[in-house]
């Protein structure tokens, strides 16, 4: 089932299910968020069952719960939280990518909706959980989107951000180099945007909500991407309200 | 859509079923396809091969709740011994107790017996039994296969457990490197004289290793082992063909009275020798698991062992995974799966290049060279090896479903 504003044309469909197969080519361009996948899961299962006390084995921690994820891309976080047991709506400023999401979803038999904006704007209601990663660097008015993202945040809420850090490791790193050999699509960061975590953790005080733990996510040759305590490149953090 | 499940195993033998079951007790489901008839390889008599089950693989029995049920069938080997053509001067060995056991002796039909009757009762395995696969297909949201009597079975990720010749790995264009010994395993069982003393014995003969293992004494009393009898692959068909008299004469012959009197050996097989590897060990929604990715056969049902290694990885993969919300297909869990159960890509390249051709080279040189390379290959005593290694630990990370 998708939102009717994200309804597939059928003339589209091709070219909306050509664009699906690439965001979900674990060897194309978005290869890099791939790896970045299981990563980031293993932060928010844990956050999961630390927040509502639930069994760590158990396969469906969200059943019964709401989730949100904003600037969800082509559904590569949304489907595992559907999997997980939530009701799941996926948001992304760019209407192409939840066309690709919704039909991506309806391959793999999963009921998430897809909307089309800006999470500002969109009258959607509030979410047990609350997810946005990889998105708030890419943000002007950072302060306004953290508190549409509270905003959002059902009672008793969870929420879960990650970013890449601003220091001198990630300006090499994830702008120089990994655009210049192309893990990274070219022109997808902009480093002066990058938020610090600290600037991060006011930024949500200030929308009422406060940092339950926080995480690096680090490269290593030998472990490749994992959590880490080194933020130095990117970090992810899950906040509650205060 | 149809009963649509986690995995779609293809292959119920052994190293198959054992996957099932691993991955239902961790809530995974699965359909199972086999061409073969339960009933004929659970027959009495169907074959006399037997495996020996490590330490590591015999935790994986216990984890899944079938050590209980297995637990009065497995022979315990004591100790090894080594020795060159019968000639005095035997090499012992027992392991100190800190290097565990040297692991159980089972007849096949035994573990089979075990592994179909709890899978039978396991709601997350379907069965397909005598089924034969007309299609294959592996897509961007799953993968399924047509049976010859036009029923689908849809899974997210495809199982190759087809043994050496998986033809799921070949249509899938993976490729295998092989190392071949030229000389073949006949595989047998006897029941002798005298008790064996749990006692694992290898002799030395020029032509390869022969090797008895010890297994537990038949119901009317009588003392049985497994046999292991390496020959040229010129010689193995004579060998098998050979009637039970003259078959018993030469085992004789060979064991130097260690047993008593050999009074009968149950139905023969053989097996070649060697090593073989696939390049790769994934494709899209793919994995291969037991021989259908790897083999290495110094003795009978080692195999084995490393089959279970397999199931042991790659179900705790799968179950961490899903545990993240990931598809069971999803190409990470794969990836984790290769870097930790494939052979490096060098190691491959040298088993390809350099052993292939230095075997595929005529000439007396070559030929002198091969028999130097098989003499080392053969004094290594791949018993010992074996099980040192596996008393070790040295043959890489453990899966956790393998630990005590």
């Amino acid at each position: 089932m998708t939102d009717s504003s994200v309804t597939i044309r059928p003339e589209e469909a091709a070219h909306f299910g050509q664009l699906a197969r690439e965001w979900w080519d674990p060897k194309g361009s978005s290869a890099m968020l791939h790896r970045l996948n299981p990563v980031r899961l293993a932060f928010v299962r844990e956050a999961i069952d630390r927040h509502w006390g639930g069994d760590p084995a158990a396969v469906r921690p969200l059943a019964g719960k709401s989730a949100l994820d904003v600037g969800c891309g082509a559904g590569l976080l949304c489907e595992p939280l559907a999997r997980l047991g939530a009701a799941v709506t996926g948001v992304d400023a760019a209407p192409e990518n939840v066309q690709a999401a919704a039909a991506h979803a309806e391959g793999a038999g999963l009921d998430i909706r897809y909307m089309a904006g800006e999470v500002v704007s969109l009258d959607i209601g509030r979410f047990d959980l609350v997810t946005s990663m990889e998105v708030i660097e890419h943000v002007a008015d950072k302060a306004a989107f953290v508190a549409a993202l509270a905003d959002r945040l059902a009672p008793g809420g969870l929420m879960v951000l990650s970013t890449p850090n601003r220091t001198a490791a990630s300006r090499l790193l994830l702008v120089g180099a990994a655009e210049a050999v192309g893990i990274v699509p070219r022109g997808t960061h902009h480093w002066d945007d990058f938020i610090i975590p600290d600037e991060l953790g006011e930024l949500l005080a200030g929308a009422g909500l406060s940092v339950s733990a926080r995480k690096g996510i680090a490269f290593s040759l030998s472990k490749g991407l994992h959590l880490s305590d080194d933020e130095s490149l990117n970090y992810i953090l899950s906040a509650r309200r205060t | 859509m149809t009963d649509k499940r986690d995995l779609l195993i293809l292959g119920g033998g052994l190293v198959g079923m054992m996957l099932a079951l691993a991955a239902a007790r961790k809530g995974i489901s699965s359909h199972v396809v086999d061409r073969a008839d339960p009933a004929e390889l659970t027959a009495e008599g169907f074959d006399g091969r037997a495996s020996a089950i490590s330490t590591a693989s015999w935790n994986l029995f216990t984890n899944i709740g079938l050590a209980d049920r297995l637990e009065p069938h497995g022979c315990a080997i004591a100790s090894i011994a080594v020795t060159d053509q019968m000639k005095p001067g035997s090499i012992d060995f027992t392991p100190e107790p800190h290097e565990g056991t040297l692991g159980r002796m089972f007849a096949n039909r035994e573990l089979r017996l075990a592994l179909f009757e709890a899978a039978s009762e396991e709601p997350l395995i379907a069965w397909h039994a005598k089924s034969e696969i007309m299609e294959r297909h592996r897509g961007a949201h799953g993968v399924s296969v047509v049976l010859a009597d036009g029923t689908s079975l849809h899974a997210s990720l495809m199982i190759a457990a087809e043994g050496r010749n998986s033809p799921t790995r070949d249509e899938a264009g993976i490729t295998i490197a092989k190392w071949d010994y030229s000389h073949r395993a006949i595989i047998a069982g006897l029941t002798h004289e005298l008790p064996h003393g749990n006692v694992a014995w290898e002799i030395f003969y020029p032509a390869g290793p022969f090797a008895l293992l010890p297994m537990l004494d038949r119901a009317d009393g009588k003392h049985r082992s497994a046999l292991v009898w390496t020959v040229g692959e010129k010689d193995a068909a004579g060998t098998l063909k050979l009637s039970d008299r003259a078959f018993l004469a030469e085992v004789e012959k060979r064991m130097g009275g260690l047993f008593g009197t050999i009074e009968s050996v149950g139905p023969r097989s053989s097996y070649p020798l060697g090593f073989h590897h696939t390049a790769r060990i994934t494709g899209d929604r793919l994995a291969l698991i037991g021989d259908a990715a790897h083999g290495i056969h110094p003795i009978a049902g080692q195999g084995l062992n490393l089959g279970l290694r397999d199931v042991g990885a790659l179900v705790e993969v799968l179950a961490e995974g899903m545990r993240l919300g990931l598809d069971p297909g999803d190409a990470q869990l794969l990836r984790k799966y290769e870097q930790w159960r494939g052979l490096d890509a060098f190691t491959v390249a040298l088993a390809t290049d350099g052993l292939t051709r230095l075997f595929g080279i005529p000439g007396r040189a070559a030929s002198a060279l091969r028999r130097f390379g098989m003499a080392g290959v053969e004094r290594i005593g791949p018993l010992k090896t074996f099980f040192m290694d596996e008393a070790r630990g040295v043959t890489g990370d453990l899966p956790e479903l393998l630990r005590a």
